[in-house]
């Protein structure tokens, strides 16, 4: 029972990172823009948390201001895609695995006077999952109920039809961006901060690709990206638990999350989950074409 | 100021386009190197000093031009067909591992041995594309993430090889495996590690490939895939299929860039990060440069392989991380990417 329990809280634990920057992805992919520089913001949000926190108060720090800057952080850098497929109208996909390249590094760059640098102070995780997956209740509720929710999916399913009503087009969809960037500095803080309080290079590890995959994975609903999160989070947890106990070898374990990112796609896609995608996913939008 | 689309734009402005996005790039990198605590004019001095001025520079250049020109032309002709392949870093991985399991348990006549080691690294790649471009087609999974995803697989595979079943008798500490047979060596231009056989193929698969895509149906046909699917479905063009061969071409020249690697090179299976260094995604923006052309692969790669090479220059020489390869490949790529609207539209200026 006590084994059960603590794989769930662990499993509560390595999800909350994921949900926060898959919620981000969720909103912004709503608004249709696909952005692919997840892993990039996550790592420069690690980067300004750490950074602000260690430089606040020796070891001690402002919590408060350290995930600040890190939402900030990822905000900024999420505006540089925004700025390159909104307004330039330059291709989603390209663009947000550039973001994540530069995202990378710049995070290791400046984050190397950092490196091995101790923070005294670990707040607890708990705050955070329950946020987090309180913000996903809230989410779901203002896309489905509210007329907030409503501009923002009528300008990722239907652009035009939209901006005929007199709704800023391209302002819903940078404001989205920038959440979507918020949120990616957020995850990236929770790991710089709270799970681990310390910066090392490529702490990010993936996440941010298995977060933009749990994205189509729950169907763009930030409701069932609570459960996605911690099913992910569950793998996680096992491919540390699982290591040299069983015969199998520790490098199967490893894999299995990136393993799992493409079966369920696959499975998706079998249950035609890409259909639920926001009708204008990835496409720039232009007044007056078509 | 207004934007006018430029339908047509001619060769001459695609030039200036790439080399004013090029030239933004450098100074925004530049920004970021004098954040960190470096001039910038000093670290572009570093490198080139440390790439094209030294003759051991230079072949470091070339060594490194070598993956980047395979993997770039099959890139080339991936993103030419809208096929988002960022998975040539497993898929020249995978090219590795197969080439050297030819080259450590198949007993060959030594003439077979090299030529077989090229032949299962290209199936390598070529397969481990394929995956990606079978789940895109039937279950419209986008590639982007799976073969990105198929890249860590990759990493995982190789390291439980060196570390397991192919684990050399003389590997302590570090893990890698047996050394090759002399036989199962590419031969190098003495005294550097310029594979030069692999340096040819390079050359010759980017001339063929711009003559299939210019000058031969199925290169028409694929140029229309990628231009306009629906006029391609209309014209009774099987898509499908002509992605499928795309994503075997583009992940079998990257499975014999890894065949370079190890048997040009290392002589054995070894640590993936030490395998590749990054050159799958170096070779996103050697593809991206090229416009879509894979002859012009055979200017951007050299280009490419200057800034890999200066980065181990600026890492040894300045103390700098490995990210700074990272820097430049992000920044390069925004400002390419943003630069198409110059390409795509003329500016206008009026009141």
């Amino acid at each position: 029972m006590d084994e059960i329990l603590n794989a769930f809280t662990r499993a509560l634990s390595f999800g909350t990172p994921l949900l926060l920057a898959s919620l981000g992805a969720i909103v912004n992919e709503r608004a249709g823009v696909v952005n692919l520089g997840v892993e990039g913001m996550m790592a420069v949000g690690a980067l300004a948390g750490f950074a602000v926190a260690y430089g606040s108060g020796a070891g001690d720090g402002n919590l408060a201001l350290a995930i600040l800057a890190a939402m900030a952080a990822g905000t900024l850098a999420s505006m540089i895609h925004a700025f390159v497929t909104i307004t330039l109208r330059a291709n989603q996909f390209v663009s947000g695995l550039a973001l994540s390249m530069l995202g990378l590094g710049v995070a290791g760059l400046l984050g190397k006077r950092f490196e091995g640098l101790p923070l005294f102070n670990q707040p607890p995780e708990l705050p955070f999952t329950l946020g987090a997956i309180g913000l996903a209740l809230g989410l779901a509720l203002l896309l489905d109920a509210t007329h907030l929710g409503l501009v923002l999916r009528s300008v990722g399913e239907n652009p035009a039809a939209a901006d005929a009503l007199g709704i800023n087009v391209l302002g819903v969809r940078y404001a989205a961006v920038g959440f979507g960037g918020a949120m990616a500095g957020l995850a990236g803080a929770f790991l710089s901060l709270v799970y681990r309080p310390s910066w090392t290079d490529g702490m990010t590890a993936g996440l941010g690709w298995i977060a933009v995959a749990l994205v189509i994975f729950v169907g763009w609903s930030p409701f069932r990206a609570i459960f996605g999160s911690i099913f992910f989070g569950l793998l996680y947890y096992l491919q540390f638990r699982l290591q040299g106990q069983s015969g199998v070898p520790t490098e199967v374990f490893a894999s299995l999350p990136y393993l799992l990112v493409i079966l369920v796609l696959a499975l998706s896609g079998l249950r035609g989950q890409q259909g639920n995608a926001p009708e204008s996913l990835g496409k720039p939008y232009q007044r007056g074409e078509r | 100021m207004r934007l006018v689309p430029e339908p047509n734009p001619s060769r001459y402005r695609a030039l200036w386009v790439t080399l004013g996005a090029m030239g933004v790039a450098f100074v925004i990198a530049g920004g970021i190197f004098w954040a960190y605590g470096v001039g910038p004019l000093e670290a572009y001095r570093t490198m080139l000093e440390g790439t094209l001025f030294d003759p051991r520079g230079l072949q470091e250049v070339l060594r490194r031009t070598i993956p980047l020109l395979l993997i770039g032309v099959g890139l080339t002709l991936a993103f030419r067909t809208q096929f988002f392949n960022i998975g040539a870093e497993g898929q020249l991985l995978l090219g590795a591992v197969c080439a050297a399991g030819v080259a450590l348990f198949v007993p060959l006549l030594p003439s077979l041995t090299l030529p077989a080691m090229f032949v299962a690294g290209a199936i390598g790649g070529a397969l481990w594309c394929w995956v990606a471009a079978w789940l895109k087609i039937r279950l419209r999974v986008n590639e982007i993430l799976t073969t990105l995803m198929l890249n860590y697989v990759a990493q995982y595979v190789v390291i439980y090889l060196i570390n397991g079943p192919w684990k050399g008798k003389d590997a302590r500490g570090y893990i890698y495996s047996d050394q090759f047979a002399p036989g199962a060596q590419i031969p190098v231009i003495p005294g550097t590690n310029v594979h030069w056989p692999t340096l040819l193929l390079g050359i010759f698969l980017a001339l063929a490939l711009q003559f299939l895509l210019e000058r031969t149906t199925l290169g028409y046909a694929m140029r229309v895939v990628g231009e306009n699917p629906g006029a391609a479905r209309y014209a009774g063009i099987a898509t499908s299929r002509i992605v499928l061969l795309i994503a075997l071409i583009t992940g079998g020249a990257a499975g014999l860039a890894g065949v370079g690697e190890i048997a040009g090179i290392h002589h054995r299976l070894i640590e993936p990060l030490q395998l590749s260094s990054g050159y799958g995604f170096t070779a996103v923006i050697v593809a991206w440069l090229a416009r879509g052309n894979p002859a012009v692969v055979l200017l951007t790669a050299p280009l490419m392989g200057t800034i890999l090479a200066g980065g181990d220059v600026l890492k040894v020489g300045l103390n700098m991380p490995f990210r700074v390869v990272d820097v430049f490949s992000g920044v390069m790529l925004l400002c390419l990417i943003a630069s198409e609207v110059l390409l795509r539209n003329r500016v206008r200026w009026e009141r």
